[in-house]
């Protein structure tokens, strides 16, 4: 049942640890401007990407480290994108926000909310009319659920046919705001159901079920080239983003949410299912301790983009004169 | 042969649709009603449904999906029924079209065409008239088109098309009945502006819609020996500033009409542009001919009166001349 455990775990240590790190860097001054961190949610991108092939594409939102580095990017270019290096995955022009990575087919690293959504569905539909059975995985948050964009595309994917495997990453909280506080139906993978797709609700502290749910989601997109929606409930552990004082939620409420850390859930199992050990465990954060040093090395080494290029890539052709 | 601005703009996307299977045209009633302005009557006859796709109104949405599909390989001409409505798109266009290639250091460009009616002139009021044109102008990564003769009609679509960034159209609603004799139609840059009418005593500056009045006006003005030489923009981003620059050096006098609202508006920008760089060639202040700043109204009369003419214009180009240097 626990196949692959030491991967899986592997992955959400990596994540942890990383998020973690940039967390330290943000304090001493290294990385700048927002930084959304995944700490408690690593459940979520961790299953959800073991259900995509090379092939496929993926589109995410601002929180969204861990999807690039899952989906192939060096932690190492990830980090100098952080650091706003040129050496970076997106030449340091993007930031925390907008990691891009052409090879692996990772659209981003979008700041505006369901901002994402739109462009999952042109990758879909340029898959559909030329014939790829391919898969556009597209990530946000609940927030998105309160946007036009969402609905507009909901209403899209399923009249047009889209092969869009969508993953609400449903943390319970808009920035501030409770889901109960901005939601008439907070059951998020019933409303995408009333738009004709199959959607499920999945516990998304559970990297297992994340998994398995991304699996027969991805299969349907493929096999049917329809859209197919997942409510991932999850939660974040920290802050918003590194400029919130975490007012409109308990204590409480988050140490009741620790209580069901992904990573502590999987090792317990692993442990009761006799696949996973305490070695497992070491080995894993001594792997991402010495790949996030090599990473923050590599960045530190980086380079500036000379201020003369500013302007390039702004057009693709140069202008004229 | 005589052709109208609107089979024009109907051929162009016909014969790119023709020329390569990648070309899709998305939209609010492109298909079965034949578009609102009847340029791609026929296209959903010739093409199918999948190519040719009428979409649900949701603006935000389907120019955003013109994006992804871009990015995926297809060569989208996504149609929005009007400027006004562009504004529900907004986003897509300026946070992610014309952002993306930059922010992701260049990895991702964006070659999506997006046309939509602009202008006034219909009585069409306050929510279905208004010239935002200058608004896409202000962002660095869209390239913004205004043709606005039967030949770019035609010739833009194809260019546009095959240019890598995004490119946005505008088709003034006045426009589409007009009508030219042309023998061949083929492919025009996207780069320049052009002399559409020489002359030596003051430079007209105009784009899409105020073109025709801007020749009007001139033809008037030629009864009273005022030569005026009328440039067309063509393309209102990167602005072809060489060009109006050499005019201006010609003629010393400017006068600029822009259908936009006279604050920030694309004419301050050109106004501005000659003052930093051909001040000391000036014999006189430029003027402009602008939309009032009022929301257009309903009636006639008002929406006329709000809106450049060629009788605005010829007064301003008065006004310009008549001060000696």
């Amino acid at each position: 049942m626990t196949t692959d455990a030491s991967g899986l775990l592997r992955d959400m240590v990596r994540v942890r640890r990383l998020e973690e790190k940039c967390a330290e860097l943000y304090g001493a001054g290294k990385i700048r401007g927002f930084l959304h961190l995944y700490v408690g949610e690593e459940a979520v991108a961790v299953g959800a990407l073991r259900a995509l092939t090379a092939d496929d594409a993926v589109v995410a939102t601002y929180r969204e480290h861990p999807h690039a580095l899952l989906r192939g990017t060096s932690m190492a270019s990830i980090m100098a994108e952080l650091y706003g290096k040129q050496e970076g995955c997106s030449h340091g022009r993007g930031g925390s926000m907008h990691l891009f990575d052409a090879e692996h087919r990772f659209y981003g690293g979008n700041a505006i909310v369901a901002g994402g959504l739109p462009l999952a569905l042109g990758l879909a539909l340029s898959d559909a009319m030329q014939r790829r059975r391919r898969v556009t995985a597209c990530f946000f948050g609940d927030g998105a659920v309160s946007e036009g964009a969402f609905h507009e595309s909901m209403n899209l994917a399923a009249l047009w046919h889209l092969p869009v495997l969508f993953c609400c990453e449903n943390n319970g909280y808009a920035m501030g705001t409770a889901l109960a506080r901005s939601q008439s139906q907070p059951d998020l993978a019933a409303r995408a159901a009333s738009y004709g797709m199959p959607a499920e609700a999945v516990d998304g502290m559970d990297v297992l079920a994340c998994r398995d749910a991304a699996c027969r989601g991805a299969d349907h997109v493929r096999g049917t080239g329809e859209p197919f929606f997942l409510e991932f409930r999850t939660y974040r552990f920290r802050a918003h983003s590194m400029f919130d004082p975490q007012l409109y939620r308990d204590r409480a409420e988050v140490d009741e949410w620790r209580t069901r850390d992904p990573i502590g859930l999987l090792v317990d199992r692993g442990r009761r299912e006799h696949v996973l050990t305490d070695a497992d465990l070491e080995d894993a954060e001594r792997r991402a301790d010495s790949e996030i040093a090599d990473a923050v090395a590599y960045a530190e080494a980086g380079t500036w983009e000379d201020v003369a290029h500013l302007d390039t890539d702004v057009l693709t052709r140069e202008v004229l004169r | 042969m005589t052709t109208s601005y609107r089979q024009a703009a109907h051929d162009a996307i016909r014969d790119a649709m023709r020329a390569d299977e990648r070309v899709l045209l998305i939209g609010e009633d492109v298909g079965r009603y034949g578009g609102t302005y009847a340029v791609s009557k026929g296209l959903l006859a010739e093409f199918g449904e999948t190519r040719v796709r009428d979409t649900p109104l949701s603006e935000l949405s389907f120019v955003g999906m013109g994006i992804g599909a871009a990015l995926g390989g297809l060569r989208p001409i996504v149609e929005v029924m009007t400027v006004n409505f562009s504004l529900l798109a907004l986003d897509q266009l300026v946070n992610t079209a014309a952002a993306l290639r930059h922010m992701s250091g260049g990895q991702f460009s964006v070659p999506l065409v997006v046309r939509m009616a602009t202008g006034a002139g219909r009585q069409l009021a306050a929510q279905h008239s208004h010239s935002f044109e200058g608004w896409y102008a202000h962002v660095p990564g869209l390239r913004v088109v205004a043709p606005a003769t039967v030949p770019d009609a035609y010739g833009m679509l194809a260019t546009a098309l095959a240019d890598p960034d995004p490119v946005i159209v505008f088709e003034h609603v006045g426009l589409y009945d007009t009508a030219a004799d042309v023998d061949e139609l083929g492919a025009s840059d996207i780069d320049t502006a052009a002399v559409r009418r020489p002359g030596s005593d003051v430079t007209l500056i105009a784009y899409g819609g105020s073109l025709p009045k801007a020749l009007e006006a001139a033809r008037l003005l030629d009864e009273d020996g005022i030569d005026c030489e009328v440039l067309d923009l063509r393309v209102l981003r990167p602005l072809d500033a060489a060009t109006i620059l050499a005019s201006v050096r010609t003629t010393h006098r400017a006068v600029v009409v822009d259908e936009g609202w006279r604050s920030g508006s694309l004419a301050a920008e050109i106004c501005t542009r000659i003052v930093e760089d051909a001040f000391y060639d000036l014999d006189a202040p430029i003027a402009r001919v602008c939309t009032l700043e009022v929301p257009i109204p309903y009636p006639r009369h008002l929406e006329q009166a709000a809106l450049p003419s060629a009788e605005r214009i010829v007064a301003a180009v008065r006004a310009v001349v008549g001060v000696r240097p």
